[in-house]
């Protein structure tokens, strides 16, 4: 029963990852907390469900929802960020709540506040290595998480945006001296971040077959605790920090304190925080702490 | 006579503005707390328990709760003076959660199920509260204090170059924010007179930063000003049915466009009130 509680943890924790590294994008690169991340995700789950039961096919599911999602980063930036740019960061998180209260206020009247259930059949076929059982959408997780890290690693220390991205984060002022289109960059995190949070909402839809409007508060939030006990520095801190937690909240509720299970993200955020605010893997310079 | 909805809309303002004082306070400090919420759930709870299942006069009940809140904020407060900016306020929205993921599972409180029993208290009450530690903060505001914490905000290592110590001016801000934070969640517990978790979210902190944020931030006047603003607001958009969160999200953006720095900015009120006394100086 432990292996299939850790693999469920694993599976939870990659999904975690997802959505932590959207928080860590517009954070690392522009210094703003962007809430407006978690309503993103519950987008995503929304839009991944209204894609299985149109066409029963949970492969279209991601890449739809990626779309949309995206879609929303872009209008987050474009109204909420790109106006306030010049203001204390203080701001611009103000204003990613208002997109926050428009996301969630739009899928409760359209989808409605009860919670939608997938059909069972989906489910149907499940596969078993010894005494762990898999499915379809658990392999679906396991393909599309390592794809997009590996990709958004690959993005962020190769290719030409990723060295714009690092630029801007250090100095935008500087980076436009030497030819870098920081408003592209910028648009680039917003919407990079919302495509994997759409992602991430909906694969954990699928992995639960159950949604409702209030998943962004209830889970998205928790990729903050994930950014922050990974490390702001470094892109592979969400990918130790998220399936950790994963597996310490499916171990709690597998002995005991299932209702606790929201303390362990936020008790290690503090914990981090207090005792190494560069995170888990954020080297030795503790400037982070001090941003 | 003012109808009984015009004196629950006036009692949510009187609410509003305690909690938006908390905030202010602590930001008067330079730092920016998320978790103000979770001091009101201490407030709430405290002072719900303390005069339901103890029979504790309100104002007493509130007194206490105020002072254990207080102390819980300078609590988290001293360990949080490693942090600024950002990292601070993550870590107190971490709080925040933490206090109503507690209450969701403490039986003594009715866990998820809520808490009530409360006997409900008079608007007058409120504003009474609401108003003297209003009047309180704008006394202080023209004391040595508030200069300590305005240098302490401006440069944290410039103010401890003169002299002040910023620990103990930061943490006792919190404490005082935890405090105003506790009466507003004590005084709505007393006016809702039913308490659930769900009254004490992460919106309902990120509220309250909203408050001080469109109110302005320099003066206690903007806190005033916010409160009134965004209590009067919702209610105004009745009209648009399921709608209104969405609306008054889209507003909440539009007014940061427009006066980022808050509807009551800078010295305004002071400016106002010496010109007016210099015209009637000069008339006289």
């Amino acid at each position: 029963v432990i292996a299939q509680q850790v693999v469920n943890g694993l599976l939870l924790g990659a999904v975690y990852s997802l959505v932590a590294l959207g928080y860590w994008l517009v954070m690392g690169v522009l210094g703003i907390l962007n809430v407006a991340i978690s309503e993103i995700f519950m987008m995503g789950a929304y839009l991944g469900f209204v894609v299985v039961l149109a066409h029963r096919s949970i492969w279209l599911a991601v890449p739809i929802a990626m779309v949309g999602a995206a879609v929303l980063g872009l209008i987050v930036e474009r109204f909420g960020y790109k106006p306030l740019r010049d203001a204390p960061p203080i701001v611009p998180l103000l204003s990613t709540v208002g997109f926050s209260l428009i996301f969630q206020n739009v899928a409760t009247n359209v989808w409605g506040s009860d919670p939608v259930q997938l059909p069972e059949s989906i489910f149907a076929r499940r596969m078993s290595f010894g005494t762990i059982e898999v499915g379809p959408i658990q392999m679906l997780i396991v393909a599309c998480t390592g794809s997009l890290i590996l990709l958004l690693a690959l993005v962020v220390k190769r290719s030409w945006l990723g060295r714009a991205l690092r630029a801007v984060s250090e100095s935008r002022d500087v980076a436009m001296l030497l030819g870098v289109p920081a408003d592209t960059v910028t648009i680039g995190t917003f919407v990079i971040s919302g495509a994997l949070a759409g992602a991430a909402g909906c694969l954990v839809g699928l992995h639960y077959s159950v949604i409702n409007p209030y998943i962004g508060v209830e889970t998205g939030l928790k990729g903050i605790a994930v950014m922050i006990v990974g490390g702001v520095n470094n892109v592979w801190g969400s990918l130790v920090a998220g399936p950790l937690i994963g597996i310490a909240e499916v171990l709690a509720v597998a002995y005991g304190a299932s209702s606790y299970r929201d303390i362990v993200a936020y008790g290690l955020l503090i914990c981090m925080l207090l005792l190494r605010p560069q995170g888990l893997l954020g080297g030795t310079i503790s400037r982070s702490g001090r941003a | 006579m003012l109808s009984s909805y015009v004196l629950g809309l006036l009692t949510l303002i009187g609410i509003n503005l305690l909690l938006a004082l908390s905030v202010y306070v602590i930001l008067a400090t330079g730092q920016l707390s998320l978790g103000n919420g979770g001091f009101m759930a201490l407030g709430a709870y405290g002072a719900s328990v303390l005069t339901a299942s103890y029979g504790v006069p309100l104002p007493f009940a509130l007194l206490i709760a105020a002072l254990g809140t207080g102390l819980v904020g300078v609590a988290v407060g001293y360990p949080a003076l490693r942090l600024t900016g950002v990292y601070l306020a993550i870590a107190t929205l971490g709080f925040g959660e933490i206090i109503r993921t507690f209450f969701l599972n403490f039986p003594v409180t009715g866990g998820a199920g809520g808490f009530h029993g409360m006997r409900i208290v008079a608007p007058g009450t409120v504003w009474l509260w609401a108003g003297g530690c209003f009047v309180a903060i704008l006394l202080a505001e023209q004391s040595r204090l508030w200069l300590e914490y305005r240098a302490v905000r401006d440069d944290e290592f410039a103010a401890f170059a003169l002299g002040l110590d910023p620990t103990s001016l930061k943490v006792g801000a919190f404490g005082v924010g935890a405090a105003l934070a506790a009466i507003g969640g004590g005084l709505f517990a007393h006016y809702a007179l039913y308490i659930e978790p769900g009254n004490f979210s992460f919106l309902v902190s990120i509220e309250m930063v909203l408050f001080v944020i469109l109110g302005g931030s320099e003066t206690v006047w903007g806190p005033l000003v916010g409160a009134i603003a965004m209590t009067v607001l919702p209610e105004m958009l009745r009209f648009v049915g399921n709608w209104r969160d969405a609306v008054f999200g889209a507003m909440l953006i539009v007014i940061l466009w427009v006066r980022r720095e808050g509807l009551v900015s800078g010295n305004i009120v002071p400016r106002i009130v010496r010109r007016e006394r210099k015209i009637r100086a000069t008339a006289t």
